[in-house]
């Protein structure tokens, strides 16, 4: 049994709003093992952007405790990296401009951190476009410079917010293909948010399934399949049945 | 093809404009011939090849590109230290809260007045020379990019503050590769304002007092019942607004071109 590299402590979190005290995460505990791929599994604004955020070190927790390899999360740090949905790209940076933002901002030598970044660039196929911006760039490019970025850090462990969730059907599968193949060959402790059943079980070593808002964990799932998994194999169909009845309803 | 398309289109363009400016000045030509209107407006033709005159035969002291010469430089040196002070101000009041809550009231007071209601001021405290002129433009200028530099900073992307923040960037990292890359182009729109009202605020000011430039031109020719020469001076204060304008659009399509507003 691998170590735990995450460990999440009875947290919760609140926010004040206009109409009063929000609660949004309700004593969770999770823990994430090394090189795991976990997937938070919930319906539409149950709060998984909040957990993430949280675990991330974006959000403060309002009770219980985040820590990532025993040191307790604070603050924003490049020991956790973070794949946006919105991709939070520099757009006046180029790609090899994004990529190399990490390891440029923690201070390493130029020629050290061009080979890593053209290291990543290749890894997540886009050999040939270190120099465009990311407006030149389609949806599933852009986002592909996201994970680059995150890997380029080369963080304990990486969070992943619905980055696909803006893509259109068709390059959704070929990027969850695609990361499935960028994991393989360089394993990393990831924590993947999705309201996607399909793509929840494509990718996990293991699904949490969240409810609604207040979000706490409803059920989790171990997923034994072989990899490359087959949309439409049996046992897959079956999960994805089973899964989705136990899922809440959004509003 | 896609070039050779839009090159078409260019050229449509270019006749489109061709066109209209040709018949505008059909039209002011019959109506200065043929209308008592001829008695106060000289025609087309006059003016134009006054202003051609003007290039060689001097109007006063300097022929006309020397009165634009004056006048531009009037314009570069205010606009100059009107932007940087303007850019250093507008992204200290966006960035440190507390400064803005002091200094912004004091500035929101000031920015509706116009340059022009200065100018009687700014020859008291600066005369009759130069300094008052540069001291007006440098007002104009002031004021726009400083507002601009102000609003960029404070609608700069706080996901990509997170993100630069995840990627293990320091407030001061943050600052000087996100905040300010982020706000150059809302930077440059106030620039462009800025050569905008610091052009029309130095006809102005050349017009109250000075003995050159394309506001003189003007001023002169309403001294000298000189209708075509007042037009002279409107021919050059429209030529080279537009000039600026277009070179403005041209240096922000260069720096800003991973920007919308700079496609």
């Amino acid at each position: 049994m691998s170590k735990d590299v995450i460990v999440c402590q009875n947290i919760s979190k609140s926010f004040d709003t206009a109409r009063g005290v929000v609660d949004v995460i309700r004593k969770i505990d999770l823990n994430v093992r090394e090189n795991e791929l976990l997937v938070l599994f919930g319906p539409g604004q149950c709060g998984k952007s909040t957990l993430i955020n949280c675990m991330a070190g974006l959000e403060p927790v309002s009770g219980g405790s985040v820590t990532v390899n025993g040191n307790v999360v604070h603050r924003p740090g490049p020991d956790r990296g973070v794949v946006y949905q919105r991709t939070a790209l520099f757009p006046w940076l180029t790609v090899m401009g994004n990529v190399e933002y990490g390891p440029r901002v923690r201070g390493v030598p130029k020629k050290e951190r061009r080979e890593l970044a053209q290291h990543y660039i290749d890894l997540v196929g886009l050999k040939g476009f270190e120099n465009s911006y990311p407006n030149q760039l389609s949806g599933g490019m852009q986002q592909r410079v996201g994970i680059a970025r995150a890997y380029c850090n080369e963080p304990d462990v990486l969070f992943m917010d619905e980055p696909f969730g803006h893509l259109d059907a068709q390059t959704r599968y070929l990027m969850q293909e695609d990361l499935m193949k960028i994991w393989e060959k360089e394993k990393r402790t990831i924590v993947f948010v999705t309201n996607n059943i399909e793509e929840a079980i494509y990718l996990a070593d293991r699904i949490v399934v969240l409810t609604n808002c207040p979000t706490s964990i409803k059920k989790e799932y171990e997923i034994p399949l072989p990899r490359p998994r087959d949309y439409v194999d049996p046992e897959f169909l079956r999960l994805r049945e089973e899964i989705s009845s136990v899922v809440d309803k959004a509003l | 093809m896609n070039t050779r398309f839009r090159s078409a289109k260019n050229h449509e363009k270019f006749i489109c404009a061709a066109i209209s400016i040709f018949v505008f000045l059909v039209i002011w030509q019959l109506v200065v011939s043929f209308t008592k209107a001829g008695l106060v407006l000289a025609g087309p033709v006059e003016t134009l090849s006054s202003f051609f005159v003007a290039i060689v035969d001097p109007i006063g002291t300097h022929t006309i590109e020397g009165h634009i010469l004056w006048s531009l430089s009037r314009v570069l040196v205010g606009l100059v230290l009107g932007s940087a002070c303007g850019i250093i101000l507008g992204i200290l009041m966006g960035w440190f809260k507390p400064f803005s809550a002091l200094v912004r009231p004091l500035f929101e007071l000031l920015r509706p007045i116009p340059p022009i209601a200065w100018i009687p001021l700014s020859i008291v405290w600066f005369g009759l020379g130069e300094a008052s002129k540069y001291f007006l433009i440098f007002y104009s200028a002031f004021c726009a990019v400083t507002m601009n530099a102000y609003s960029g900073v404070r609608q700069v992307d706080p996901e990509l503050m997170g993100a630069a923040r995840m990627l293990g960037a320091s407030n001061r990292q943050v600052f000087f590769t996100i905040v300010l890359p982020s706000c150059v182009p809302q930077i440059f729109a106030g620039l462009q304002i800025a050569v905008g009202t610091a052009w029309a605020t130095v006809v102005a000011a050349e017009m109250v007092r000075s003995s050159e430039g394309v506001g003189w031109v003007i001023i002169k020719g309403q001294d000298s019942n000189s209708t075509v020469q007042i037009l002279v001076g409107i021919v050059a204060i429209g030529i080279v607004g537009y000039i600026l304008a277009v070179a403005m659009r041209a240096i922000e399509a260069k720096l800003c071109k991973w920007s919308v507003r700079g496609k």
